[in-house]
């Protein structure tokens, strides 16, 4: 009962909250005139703030004034006010709806925010106010580029270019036989005498074809993120939204043109066909050249890591803005330049700088997303609309018709050149997800011809709302029925790297044997040699200092750890570290025994369990200290060391105030260098590598004398916590001192090259890669 | 032997089509460069292969090289290892990378892809127990990354030391203290590698081959044999 009522209570204060925010934004909305009226009023009597300057001689000469203590001026601020209380009122919006379980549920973000819109604009309209409309410039230069940039920032590449094939066939193909097809057929539809549009030429027609032809990303991405199907649908509907954009830029320039001449010629054609090209490589060269600026950039940020993210934003801009200036597709470019940036640049930038990209892309991308649908709504309401029963509904069923027509004829193509055929169930959900949003609306508000513009941005909408709306809603339900394979959730396997690798060079050999000593041309020959040319030239001069000639393995392995790091520290696993010294003193106790088969007997199940929990938890985090330790410590980041000096601290006392029976040895001054910075470390390798003996291969002293007595040292290592940690800042050039003295004391004792040997047993191959630089 | 070393008949080929699932223009071209590498004769052997100046970039090869001599990728039970191998045998293995034909039903699918899994598993266990141990996988690991200049091993070990514990996590979850991890079977190599997308990664494709390729490959073969 308790639960329903807190429920229900929940809801209404959902819903009442929604209603408060509508209001408030009609009003600001509305009330820049009424602002601008009340500041008339106000200006006369007193000196105003503003005017002070040249009020005041005449006012001193007048009479004074008192000084005004509290003004209004809203002209001012009114502006970035109202922009900033529309992205708020957006924002709510997006929050309110997830207050509100059970439609948030059913009704896809978009629907749900258009609807919004549409309460918004009714509400401004019916106070005989003029809503913001969805101004074409604000949408293409402001509220696009994010989108399309996080979406081709986080472009998975590897399925998009092993479907290329496939989504440049539906985006280009498919895209031109929507157009011509639905042009066509509105022409015959218009032709209809009871339509009473006999005014519209085919020309016209043809241009209402292109605009409503093309699949919308940014519908595309709202819907498809919800519903999480598997990555080959995901990325051939969303692939082909994104490329179809220059099929769209160049017919839209090209009928919009000839709208006016009335005809148009062969030649005409052939320079459309020729425009293509040009707009669509023109656009991703545009692309590839700011990203390649960026990731050189990226090569010198080491000294300013704060301003690493916008070099990324910038530089993705500019292609699209470069783009925007000559016609070119702006979209490709700026997918291309995502693209080709991505990789250096993650190479280069701190992890802080990417988790700050990644954030602010999804977050510019949330905001731009959510405007869009709104304004969408606002704009609907606005108008001008002039409904024409026949032609709308034509409209859409030619759409919906043309979209299944092309997609199945293609598939039938396309299926013959691809190892994985396309069933007909992902057909269906090709054919369903071709969603039209924002992109349609806002051509269609470029155009000129008043007459014939209010007739088409009406289907436009019409269409717009039925996709989003129906569609949108109805494909969850449908994937469900229709049991479409969903997302795996896949996580960074290192063994699948690993057979990723293996399986590549199998590869590489079988096609080396059939191709013999012969070079057949072949797109798997031209994807080597980009390899090839990637790693030796490419990648030496993008990616600043030893990263640039990293195996893809260990890169990858060290991001997979880099993760797993992260979550480990943030799950706050630092409680699991108690019953490290009582399994410390066991094991101490157990040393003198000789060595056994199995791991030690006498440790009790849990605590070893403990222990390995334990030991994996505290390597992950000792790693990542490591990190922050080896990328800052020569070019320090102040506020990260201090951050993980702080913790490094803390469990530092924690392990200091367990283990501090260990104190009894001597050691000698080359150990001191490894304690200094690597304390935690050392000991969780010496651990890792010793459990991990037990766990893989259940003996002790498998291989050499120096393994079995490996245990033996623990308890020195495990003391050595109690050294004082030396400031991050000189433990490079403790380093170095380290490493020479390391050589040296050698041969000295016994125990030092065992325990070197065993710190150098380290799964963190950056570490080591600056320790043989230093 | 020269061009008394008739080409296989017909009926050679439609067995050989049946066993392992090539074409008949898949398996001639092969022949053909079986022939090649073997110098017309009837067995390939292990120095054949050296003749390719490709595979010498191949970090694996040697143990590719090894995979064409197993007995188990023959499916045969004989545990000693072959000096020499015939061309059926040959086939057999390189059917490990064929593409998927079209009208592959799903367990056909299945089964391919669990040969080719097993391909690669008999490739890293070289001691051929049945289990990759830790030693088989690290030396797979160094053996990769030995294409790379400048690693050292412990790199190499860690790597791999990661990835047995990943396969441990997964297929034995949680493991009693006193148990230890003997080594990966095929079972759980099946499980570890369950999501990995094999059959698109390990295709030959023959489309690359067109008649002015084979005749660059008669010509050799003729001039080879003068």
């Amino acid at each position: 009962m308790a639960g329903l009522g807190s429920e229900c209570s929940r809801r209404l204060a959902g819903c009442v909250s929604l209603l408060l925010l509508v209001f408030v934004a009609v009003i600001v909305s509305a009330s820049p005139d009424a602002a601008t009226g009340a500041n008339e009023t106000l200006r006369h009597p007193s000196g105003h703030s503003l005017d002070d300057s040249h009020d005041h001689p005449r006012n001193s000469s007048e009479h004074r004034k008192a000084f005004p203590v509290l003004a209004f001026n809203y002209e001012h601020v009114s502006k970035p006010f109202v922009i900033s209380l529309w992205i708020l009122l957006a924002l709510l919006m997006k929050l309110g709806f997830h207050i509100i379980p059970r439609v948030s549920h059913i009704v896809p973000e978009s629907c749900l925010l258009i609807f919004v819109g549409l309460l918004v604009g009714g509400v401004i309209k019916a106070m005989d106010q003029t809503p913001p409309v969805l101004d074409t410039k604000l949408f293409f230069l402001y509220l696009l580029p994010p989108i399309i940039l996080d979406a081709g920032y986080f472009l998975p590449i590897r399925p998009f270019t092993e479907n290329m094939g496939t989504i440049l066939v539906f985006a280009v193909v498919g895209t031109l036989w929507n157009a011509f097809f639905i042009g066509g057929m509105m022409f015959a539809v218009c032709q209809i005498e009871a339509a009473r549009v006999g005014h519209v030429d085919l020309l016209s027609c043809l241009l209402f074809g292109s605009i409503i032809s093309a699949v919308d990303p940014v519908a595309v991405l709202a819907v498809f993120e919800e519903i999480h199907i598997n990555e080959l649908l995901h990325i051939l509907v969303f692939g082909e939204s994104l490329l179809n954009d220059a099929v769209t830029v160049v017919l839209y320039h090209l009928f919009e043109e000839f709208a006016h001449e009335g005809t148009v010629t062969v030649g005409d054609a052939l320079l459309g066909v020729v425009s293509f090209f040009v707009v669509s490589v023109g656009g991703v060269m545009v692309g590839v050249i700011y990203g390649v600026l960026g990731a050189f950039t990226s090569r010198f940020t080491s000294h300013s890591r704060v301003i690493e993210p916008l070099f990324v934003f910038l530089y993705s801009y500019m292609a699209y803005l470069s783009a925007e200036v000559f016609h070119l597709s702006g979209i490709m470019s700026l997918i291309a330049c995502g693209v080709i940036m991505r990789p250096y640049v993650e190479a280069n930038i701190s992890h802080k700088s990417y988790t700050t990209i990644k954030y602010f892309l999804k977050m510019w991308s949330s905001v731009s997303e959510t405007l869009i649908f709104i304004f969408l709504g606002v704009s609907t309401v606005e108008g001008p609309h002039n409904w024409n029963w026949i032609f709308v509904i034509f409209t859409l069923i030619l759409c919906l018709l043309s979209r299944v027509l092309g997609v199945v004829g293609l598939t039938f193509i396309i299926n013959k050149f691809r190892i994985i055929k396309l069933t007909k169930k992902d057909q269906f959900i090709v054919a369903y997800g071709g969603l039209r949003g924002a992109i349609a609306f806002s051509l269609g508000f470029l155009l000129t011809d008043t007459e014939k513009k209010d007739m088409f941005l009406t289907a436009i909408i019409t269409v717009i709302f039925f996709t989003v709306f129906v569609q949108g809603m109805t494909i969850r339900p449908l994937v469900e029925l229709l049991a479409v394979k969903k997302k795996k959730e896949s996580k960074a396997s290192i063994n699948e790297e690993i057979h990723t690798q293996v399986s590549r060079f199998c590869l590489l050999f079988s096609h080396s044997f059939i191709d013999g000593n012969t070079q057949i041309l072949s797109l798997y020959r031209i994807n080597q040699w980009l390899n090839r040319f990637n790693r030796t030239y490419v990648k030496k001069w993008l990616i600043a200092g030893d990263r640039s000639s990293e195996p893809q393995l260990i890169s990858f392995y060290n991001k997979m750890e880099m993760k797993e790091a992260m979550m480990l520290v943030e799950s706050g696993s630092a409680a699991k570290l108690p019953s490290l010294a009582s399994a410390a003193s066991l094991q101490n106790a157990q040393q003198r025994a000789p060595p056994k088969q199995r791991a030690i007997p006498s440790i009790s199940k849990t605590r070893e369990q403990e222990i390995r929990k334990i030991l994996r938890a505290n390597l992950q985090k000792t790693r990542q200290r490591l990190r922050s330790y080896s990328r800052h410590d020569l070019f320090s980041d102040p506020f990260e060391d201090s951050m993980s000096e702080i913790r490094f601290r803390k469990q530092r006392v924690q392990m200091e105030r367990r283990v501090g029976s260990y104190t009894d040895f001597n050691y000698q001054d080359g150990k001191r260098f490894f304690v200094s910075f690597l304390p935690l470390f050392l000991i969780q390798m010496l651990y890792f590598s010793d459990v991990l003996k037990i766990i893989l291969t259940g003996s002790f002293n498998s291989e050499s004398p120096r393994d079995g007595a490996a245990l033996e040292t623990l308890p020195d290592t495990v003391s050595l916590l109690s050294e004082s940690p030396q400031r991050p800042g000189q433990s490079s050039r403790l380093r170095k001192r380290g490493d020479a003295e390391q050589s040296a004391n050698a041969p000295d004792s016994q125990e030092e090259p065992q325990k070197l040997s065993r710190c150098f047993s380290d799964p963190g191959p950056k570490e080591e890669e600056e320790e043989g630089e230093g | 032997m020269g061009s008394l070393q008739s080409s296989p008949s017909h009926q050679d080929y439609v067995d050989l089509a049946e066993k392992t699932g090539f074409s008949f223009e898949q398996i001639s071209i092969l022949h053909k460069r079986f022939k090649q590498l073997s110098h017309n004769e009837d067995k390939l052997r292990r120095e054949h292969f050296g003749q390719i100046t490709d595979l010498h970039a191949n970090p694996i090869r040697e143990q590719i090289v090894e995979a064409f001599f197993d007995r188990r990728n023959f499916y045969q039970e004989i545990e000693e290892p072959v000096s020499e191998i015939s061309f059926e045998n040959f086939l057999v293995v390189m059917s490990n990378f064929r593409p998927p034909s079209d009208n592959m039903s799903q367990e056909k699918l299945v089964k391919v892809r669990k040969e080719k899994l097993r391909f690669l598993f008999n490739m890293h266990d070289t001691d051929k127990d049945g289990t990759i141990t830790l030693e088989e996988y690290r030396h797979v690991v160094e053996e990769l990354l030995s294409y790379y200049e400048a690693l050292e091993t412990e790199t190499a070990r860690g790597i791999a030391d990661a990835a047995m514990l990943e396969v441990a996590s997964i297929t034995r979850g949680h493991m009693e203290p006193d148990e230890f991890y003997e080594g990966i079977t095929f079972e759980h190599f099946l499980k570890l590698l369950e999501g990995f997308d094999i059959e698109s990664r390990m295709n030959i494709r023959f489309m690359n081959m067109d008649t002015t390729t084979l005749c660059k490959l008669e010509c050799r073969n003729k001039v080879c044999s003068e």
